[in-house]
């Protein structure tokens, strides 16, 4: 059986369609995921990311434990603002990608996937026991809302008095909202603007129905895990178990620029991810616009169209609202660009390569 | 709930086909249960006009934001006839899948096996949701 979270009842209510992900219940969509995407770049969207897992790290060596536990230099950042970084293992493999928040000089905040904060959890115990910091995994008292889209900004105004003007991109705030304590941040997986609310789990109930309730002249609508996947897709964010996996480095996804080798000390993966930061990976992470219309999906190969012969692989695709063809993300070997093509059910369809992402928001 | 019309009769691959009045052509869609478990349907690839297929054949597909499925041929026959106008608007695959959103019809060669009455659909996807 399939966890449900703290919003399940309010799912219910609204009609969605549940879903499994990663062994939690979940809103796939609520009506047509299309309008929920569209919402999102052009309104506002409401969106429950509850499976998501909170781990506090706290203490006076809390920032140096997490320096030796991740590849981020993360002792450096200061309260209040945050950092993507990623967990890998000796051999450089990524375990999770990671969102952490610095929420005090000695207290520290890491949202892991939910697939993984299990293991993450684990993982951070084990490596901080040599420094003077607790690890404790607080998911199951945490909910996760988020408003993201442009209008995002005007509803979470109307229900609270904090500085929203002046809270940065990856940057948390502590706030009331509605009444209700939460932890604001300007972060977010759609490439538009927004916030995600961390709130105790018995206060989720009566945060989404008051940004409903707020975000309705704005256009808000609830929006489902579908809407959420085709929007950090066109928005060229990495899915774990898609983009990024045990067998891959940060390097081999492109995203070797969190890997901090200028951070003081060792940290877990530095000897096997060191050789590899001048080396050109043997595959690149590239988007993909299809030619025709049918979808270039997750694992489906990407081939040479003169010979057919395998060149690559598709990590993530799916029909584009904003683009209105299909776009995938794939890994190809080398610098290839041209005559590409992915093998779809047996038949080789015509794609384009482009730099990611496929959109970006005007600022 | 969705829709199982009473008209109509059904296919274990949640397609439903109606009879034309000259007995020998079916005209073949898929249930609003089906189109409801796709979500929105982006892309329908429907069979050639005046191919022949045999029953079971996949000859179509209908894809949506997050999955894709085959168009099985309820019964061995020619294909006289597509709906271009779902090929243009695949939503109507959604928005009215009993009526806009057929998607082929099929002259008959031999008679279908296997059909469902809309009770016996009812049945099916009642232990399927």
């Amino acid at each position: 059986m399939s966890r449900p979270t703290p919003l399940r009842g309010v799912h219910e209510a609204l009609g969605a369609t549940l879903t499994d992900f990663a062994g939690w219940l979940m809103p796939l969509r609520y009506g047509s995921e299309s309008a929920e995407h569209n919402a999102v770049r052009q309104a506002a969207g409401l969106f429950d990311l509850s499976h998501m897992g909170e781990i506090f790290v706290t203490g006076p060596q809390a920032g140096e434990a997490l320096d030796y536990a991740l590849v981020g230099h993360l002792s450096a950042l200061e309260p209040g603002r945050a950092r993507y970084t990623m967990i890998v293992d000796p051999d450089g493999g990524v375990l999770d990608d990671l969102i952490v928040y610095r929420l005090a000089a000695d207290e520290f905040m890491v949202v892991a996937n939910a697939s993984n904060y299990p293991r993450v959890a684990a993982e951070l115990t084990g490596r901080a026991k040599d420094f003077d910091a607790a690890v404790d995994d607080r998911s199951e008292q945490y909910a996760l809302v988020a408003v993201q889209g442009p209008n995002s900004r005007a509803i979470l105004g109307e229900l609270t008095d904090a500085d929203l003007d002046g809270l940065k991109y990856y940057a948390g705030l502590p706030a009331t909202v509605a009444g209700i304590q939460v932890l604001i941040a300007r972060t977010g997986y759609t490439g538009e603007d927004g916030f995600e609310l961390f709130a105790a789990a018995g206060d989720a109930e009566p945060l989404w129905a008051a940004l409903t309730e707020a975000g309705a002249p704005h256009g808000l609508v609830p929006a489902g895990l579908s809407a959420r996947d085709t929007l950090r897709l066109e928005a060229g964010m990495p899915l774990y178990g898609n983009e990024l996996t045990a067998e891959l480095t940060p390097f081999d996804a492109g995203l070797g620029r969190v890997v901090k080798f200028d951070k003081p000390g060792d940290f877990v993966g530095r000897a096997a991810l060191e050789p590899l930061k001048d080396v050109p990976p043997a595959r690149r992470l590239v988007g993909l616009i299809a030619t025709g219309r049918r979808v270039p999906r997750h694992g489906y190969p990407v081939v040479v169209a003169d010979d057919g012969a395998v060149v690559g692989e598709v990590t993530s695709g799916a029909p584009s609202q904003t683009l209105g063809r299909p776009i995938a993300m794939a890994y190809v070997d080398g610098d290839r660009s041209e005559g590409l093509a992915v093998s779809i059910r047996g038949t080789h369809e015509a794609v384009e390569v482009v730099d990611l992402p496929f959109y970006r928001r005007k600022k | 709930m969705s829709s199982i019309p009473g008209d109509l009769q059904y296919t274990k691959e949640h397609e439903w086909v109606a009879g034309i009045d000259d007995g020998l052509t079916l005209t073949v869609g898929v249930t609003a249960y089906a189109a409801e478990a796709l979500g929105d349907v982006v892309y329908v690839q429907v069979p050639e006009v005046g191919s022949t297929v045999a029953a079971g054949d996949a000859v179509g597909e209908v894809e949506s934001t997050k999955s894709v499925s085959d168009i099985f041929a309820p019964v061995g026959g020619e294909i006289t006839e597509v709906n271009e106008s779902v090929v243009d608007d695949p939503s109507l695959v959604n928005s009215d899948p009993y009526g806009e959103g057929w998607l082929f019809r099929i002259r008959m060669e031999g008679e279908p096996e296997d059909l469902l009455s809309a009770e016996e659909y009812g049945v099916l996807t009642s232990g399927e949701s």
